[in-house]
């Protein structure tokens, strides 16, 4: 009998489905008498549009409708909103712009959306978009955050010529201040964090439909926070009660925070629905992919640590620029810019710490969360601090991180930034990773390398990332049918995160029921009564504990009803395994034959409530602080700059595994995104034009399987107490340390040739350049 | 893309005959099909020659290799006697792309279509190739005129193609790291009379380095190319490489080749 | 438009329609045979999503006018297996844990059977370059190497 409870390596349940080509992606599925729509794109960073002309296009074969901004306008549809209360520097209310869902009289991007075309097939919509003649009158654009920060840099909107939108500070200014006083040593260095973007296999889509007779939109789209979708187009974009939205999200082929919840798309295509009276489908092209979708990432952050003479940290101060894009149409492309700042300061323990951020805006895509949302950009900061720290006072980079490091008796720990860490061995995390990698021989196999042409380098990071924070519920129900079998309906959304495998382990750990005998449903706002959905890595915890309360109170009406089955008082029922049963004989009776009981009113107690369905809707009452060591070795093709990582070790702590197998892949996936982002990925824009210049797989480079090295996955658990698993969040924890690990290997290998520094990717050019320019410097200097 | 009209004749008289207006041929349609789903490409009428047997079949003389156009990059990896003739050219079918484009690709559409980034173009230069068409024989250096342009007539088609067996030879490629394609790809001939250096990936079209190839004509180890830059006013430039990094690696990677000919 | 006849046989069954002769094989799969199996990614056939067999070989369905299969043999990941079993491959991706959101999946597998028959017992570096057709943004390929290995019994 296969063991299914936490803590086992089960096959996934979603599985054989999957591999037989049986999911059901929303490009999968159909309407009868659907209609394809094509969505209209600015080819311009920014313009003014003097003139939409759709007279020849309106006249081209198979066309039903094109719809522009000013149809949007006329028909009132609403837009998101943003709450932060943020201010400007100079303390006036922060300037932001919100996207109308179609652009109407001007374009901020490329690829900001005009129009909608629909027509009977894709092909005639197609042929009809090019026969749209837009009159755009372009503008001066900027797209480089640096250049959007400088005084006279074009403005991305007129009425804020600087370009910022608002500021954020964390920390202490003062005590940071103070702290900067009395350093011996100040180590200050510049980092450049890349924007990169999601590029999940599966383009979005979205399909919708109206009933007349029900006046109800169906909506299915590959969103990860369906109930968001929802509310939202009910509250803010068609003022109609939320009733009347059903939004279904089946298997979605990867979200990684991208495909969250608040597209154009997502309003426009159930819009054009109702006024055609058709279905209408949408499908992303890859190569619209970039242009259509959020982006991510992109800030310049200054940062320094103030050391005494032994090296240990007094103080961490932060500036960052970071570029939102052009519009900011709800909290949400804000968050990365904020909400993981606390993490700046890592694992080790600094008194006093303060960053400033400046929000800046540009003409490109908006951003949002993706992996990490703010964590890696965080970590990136401090284990970049620490090497170039250790580098300049010529302190062993273990040493540095060893003195700082938050010992296991100091949890839990209060960070400067206002963060508790609950609990956590980071030393002995950093401990197992060192010896696991081999790092004390390290300098031998650097020395080998070099005798094939190679330089190899050493990265470590320390990471820790705040995870299912507890700012948002989630919902959980189990519901038996009268044969006694059960369905778990979940307010989350399942990306490929293994969460119908996960969440049947914890059913059958806490009630004992067979997977096979239990229906997961994610996905549809009309079976699942509440959800938040899927993101900041907090399906296992706060899913996951909603479960463990639902099936808690499974129990309790259980054991009222097997009293009355065994003819005892409820005290003396136990509960294990699926069998209630009289304590101190062999009186029993399973839990399916209770189910079934619960349903049938003759054999319940007068006045009993019968069914046998209970929900929970969870918070949680503090975030959980996963963090992992990771150790990674990169060898460098000395004539041509080529990267390759050899080694990569990640010793973590995400608390309980529910699925070590499924959590591990999840690490494997997170490190690939940040191999991908450290040494390839990039959104690259033409700096005069703001042309995009990786448009598609022909420009943006993708990590593949040759890219990748083995990754080792080690264990340094500690449970939390936080939830009755003990586990925390695991989604994003490979990204977080990846960036980092590989960044600085990356640095470390070219250290001995004279090179300071190298922002990401890191790719062959721009180390072959660098060695280049160490190498003439030191010729000039010898 | 654009509406067309699709044929598949099973003669190549019949072949040559479909071929009016902007009519293409349709070999394995690995690049063709790819620019004309983009619409950055586009004809009324494509014609099928993947039945033509004209144009299929290896054959292996002292002297030189013969492959007819329709041969997908697979069939020449695996092919035993390819392998034996011009191991380097087997080896440089085996790295294109990847297993999936390589069962349908072939060598007269690579040639054909000219990607600056295509592999074959710097084997037919540098292996002294001829195309055969159904009109003429082309040499290598006239093949190539500008970017994915060739002296190829329209309506004319290449049948087969034939290359010189050197005395050793590599093929050496660096991946541009999204496209997969040859960033930059040199290959390296020598022969009794002197040295073939084919590059591709670095301008408008493959050509020959002329400059290394009398180097190692008069020298045939690395060192004799070390330190030479190729001027690079005309290579290409995009975001992952520019041209003094192009020019830098046709150096680097050209050397290799001459490296990976003495070691086997 | 003029549609053109096409017949062919797809996972053993006898298909004859009219099409548009621009219908990508991927399209005559997905939209007129409702096999939805098979995916599209990309639109630079660099994903391999949309893996079949042609005539038993590897394809990228998206790089290939239906036409030109007329007359030929497709395979699509429906075609595997009969009813709920699951073919060898398929099953070593499911004890390795080799999928997670299961949309470059399909064309995985199609593509492992092909790697296997040219290398039975391949080495890593074969496996890796043997799927650099197949592009990945969940599993960071580990799983996917050893599911490969576990089908070829390594």
């Amino acid at each position: 009998m296969t063991n299914y409870g936490i803590g086992q390596s089960v096959s996934r349940f979603e599985d054989p489905r999957l591999l037989r080509g049986k999911g059901c992606f929303v490009d999968d599925v159909n309407q009868l008498g659907q209609a394809h729509a094509l969505m209209v794109r600015s080819p311009h960073s920014n313009a003014r549009i003097r003139n939409i002309n759709l007279e020849q296009a309106l006249k081209a074969p198979g066309v039903l409708a094109i719809y522009t901004g000013e149809d949007v306008a006329r028909d009132g549809l609403g837009t998101m909103k943003v709450n932060l209360p943020r201010k400007r520097p100079d303390g006036s209310p922060m300037f932001t712009r919100q996207h109308q869902g179609l652009s109407k009289s001007f374009v901020r991007y490329v690829g900001d959306p005009v129009a909608l075309v629909i027509a009977e097939n894709l092909l005639q919509a197609k042929d009809a978009a090019e026969l749209i003649d837009i009159d755009y009158e372009p503008l001066p654009s900027v797209t480089d955050t640096a250049q959007a920060a400088l005084p006279g840099a074009p403005a991305v909107w007129e009425e804020c010529p600087d370009n910022i939108s608002h500021v954020f500070e964390a920390g202490n200014a003062k005590a940071t201040e103070e702290a900067f006083s009395k350093a011996t040593h100040i180590v200050k260095r510049r980092y450049v964090i890349s924007r990169v973007y999601a590029h999940y296999m599966q383009p979005r889509g979205v399909l919708a439909k109206y009933d007349e007779g029900d006046e109800r939109y169906t909506i299915w789209a590959d969103v990860q926070y369906p109930h968001r979708v929802r509310n939202a187009l009910a509250e803010n974009i068609f003022k109609i009660p939320e009733h009347r939205i059903r939004v279904i999200a089946n298997d979605v082929g990867g979200g990684f925070g991208t495909k969250g919840w608040q597209y154009p798309e997502h309003r426009l295509m159930p819009w054009a629905a109702r006024k055609l009276g058709r279905p209408v489908k949408w499908t992303c092209d890859r190569s619209e992919a970039i242009l259509a979708d959020e982006h991510a990432r992109d800030n310049i952050s200054e940062a320094e640590i103030a050391l005494d003479a032994e090296g240990r940290i007094l103080g961490l101060r932060v500036k960052t620029l970071a570029n939102v894009g052009a519009y900011i149409s709800s909290d949400r492309n804000l968050l990365s810019t904020f909400v993981n700042v606390h993490t700046l300061s890592g694992v080790y323990d600094i008194a006093a710490a303060h960053v400033h951020v400046t929000v800046l805006m540009s003409n490109t895509n908006s951003t949002a969360p993706y992996r990490g949302a703010g964590r890696p950009e965080s970590i990136y900061v401090m284990e970049r601090l620490l090497d170039d720290a250790a580098r300049e006072l010529n302190m062993d980079r273990v040493r540095i991180r060893e003195i700082n490091l938050i010992k296991p008796t100091a949890m839990p720990y209060l960070n400067p930034f206002g963060a508790k860490y609950d609990c956590g061995d980071f030393v002995r995390g950093m401990e197992i990773a060192l010896k696991s990698a081999h790092y004390a021989s390290f300098e031998e196999r650097r020395k080998e390398a070099l005798g094939r042409g190679k330089l190899r380098g050493i990265g470590i990071a320390n990471a820790i990332e705040r995870a299912a924070s507890p700012n948002q519920h989630e919902f959980a129900e189990i519901r038996f049918n009268p044969s006694g079998s059960a369905t778990v309906l979940m307010g989350t959304k399942a990306q490929g995160q293994g969460h119908e495998t996960l969440y049947k382990q914890i059913v059958n750990e806490r009630l004992g029921i067979d997977p096979g005998q239990v229906k997961f449903i994610d996905g549809d706002t009309d079976l699942v009564a509440f959800g938040m959905g899927t993101n900041g890595s907090r399906s296992t915890v706060v899913g996951g504990t909603a479960l463990w309360k639902a099936a808690d109170r499974i129990i309790d009406k259980g054991k009222k009803i097997a009293a009355h089955m065994l003819e005892a008082s409820v005290d003396d029922i136990q509960f294990n395994k699926g069998v209630f049963e009289v304590v101190g004989t062999d009186k029993k009776v399973t839990l399916k034959d209770v189910a079934k009981t619960a349903f049938l009113a003759v054999k319940l107690p007068a006045g009993f409530e019968g069914g046998f369905y209970e929900t929970a809707t969870f918070v949680p009452a503090a975030d959980t602080w996963p963090n992992g060591c990771h150790v990674c070795e990169v060898e460098i093709d000395a004539q041509t700059g080529e990267v390759k990582v050899v080694e990569y070790l990640v010793v973590d702590d995400v608390g309980t595994m529910i699925n070590p197998a499924g959590v591990k892949g999840q690490i494997h996936g997170g490190v690939a995104q940040g191999l991908g982002q450290a040494l390839m990925e990039q959104v690259v824009y033409e700096r005069e034009s703001g042309q995009l210049l990786t448009g598609s797989f022909m420009d943006y480079a993708m990590p593949r399987a040759n890219d990748l090295p083995h990754i080792r996955v080690e264990n340094n658990a500690v449970p939390t107490l936080l939830n009755p698993m003990g586990a925390k969040g695991a989604g994003e924890a490979g990204t977080v340390g990846a960036i980092p690990a590989i960044m600085n290997a990356v640095i470390d290998a070219l250290a001995p040739a004279g090179v300071k520094s190298i922002d990401m990717p890191a790719t062959s050019e721009k180390i072959w350049q660098a060695l280049r320019q160490a190498k003439e410097k030191t010729t000039l200097s010898s | 893309m654009y509406a067309l009209t699709y044929h598949q004749p099973a003669t190549l008289p019949d072949a040559l005959k479909s071929v009016e207006g902007d009519a293409k041929f349709l070999a394995g349609g690995q690049s063709l099909i790819q620019a004309m789903k983009l619409r950055m490409t586009s004809s009324s009428s494509l014609v099928d020659i993947s039945k033509l047997s004209e144009l299929k079949g290896i054959s292996v003389t002292d002297s030189a290799v013969t492959v007819g156009a329709m041969t997908r990059h697979a069939e020449v990896a695996l092919s035993v006697q390819i392998q034996q003739a011009i191991p380097a050219l087997a080896k440089l079918a085996h790295g294109i792309g990847d297993p999936m484009v390589r069962n349908m690709g072939t060598l007269g559409g690579s040639l054909a279509y000219a990607d600056p980034a295509a592999c074959y173009p710097s084997a037919l230069l540098a292996l002294a190739g001829t195309v055969q068409t159904n009109e003429r024989t082309i040499s290598a250096d006239n093949f190539f005129v500008n970017l994915y342009e060739t002296c190829l007539k329209p309506g004319e088609l290449i049948q087969s193609v034939s290359f010189q067996r050197p005395l050793q030879a590599a093929y050496i490629k660096f991946k541009h790291p999204a496209s997969r394609l040859a960033m930059v790809g040199v290959f390296v001939a020598r022969y009794k009379d002197g040295v073939r250096v084919g590059v591709t990936g670095c301008k408008t079209y493959a050509f020959r380095a002329t400059q290394i190839e009398q180097l190692l004509g008069q020298k045939f180890s690395p060192d004799a190319i070390e330190g030479i830059e190729l001027p690079w006013s005309d290579m290409l430039s995009d975001i992952h490489a520019g041209a003094q990094y192009r020019s830098a690696l046709i150096s680097i990677l050209a050397a290799r080749a001459v490296e990976q000919c003495l070691s086997s | 438009m003029t549609t053109q006849t096409i017949q062919l046989k797809v996972n053993g069954n006898t298909v004859v329609t009219q099409i548009d002769p621009r219908t990508l094989l991927v399209q005559l799969i997905r939209d007129h045979l409702k096999l939805t199996g098979t995916h599209v990614g990309c639109d630079t056939a660099q994903c391999g999503c949309c893996t079949v067999h042609l005539n038993g070989l590897a394809v990228k369905s998206c790089s290939i006018l239906a036409l030109q299969a007329n007359g030929q043999e497709v395979t699509t990941i429906e075609g595997l297996t009969q009813g709920d079993g699951l073919h060898p491959v398929q099953n070593a991706f499911r004890e390795c844990h080799g999928l997670q959101c299961g949309y470059c999946t399909p064309g995985m597998v199609m593509t492992t059977i092909q790697l296997l028959k040219h290398f039975p017992k391949p080495t890593d570096e074969q496996i890796r370059e043997g799927l650099e057709g197949n592009i990945c943004r969940c599993t960071g390929y580990e799983n996917i190497v050893k599911s490969v290995k576990a089908a070829a019994g390594i």
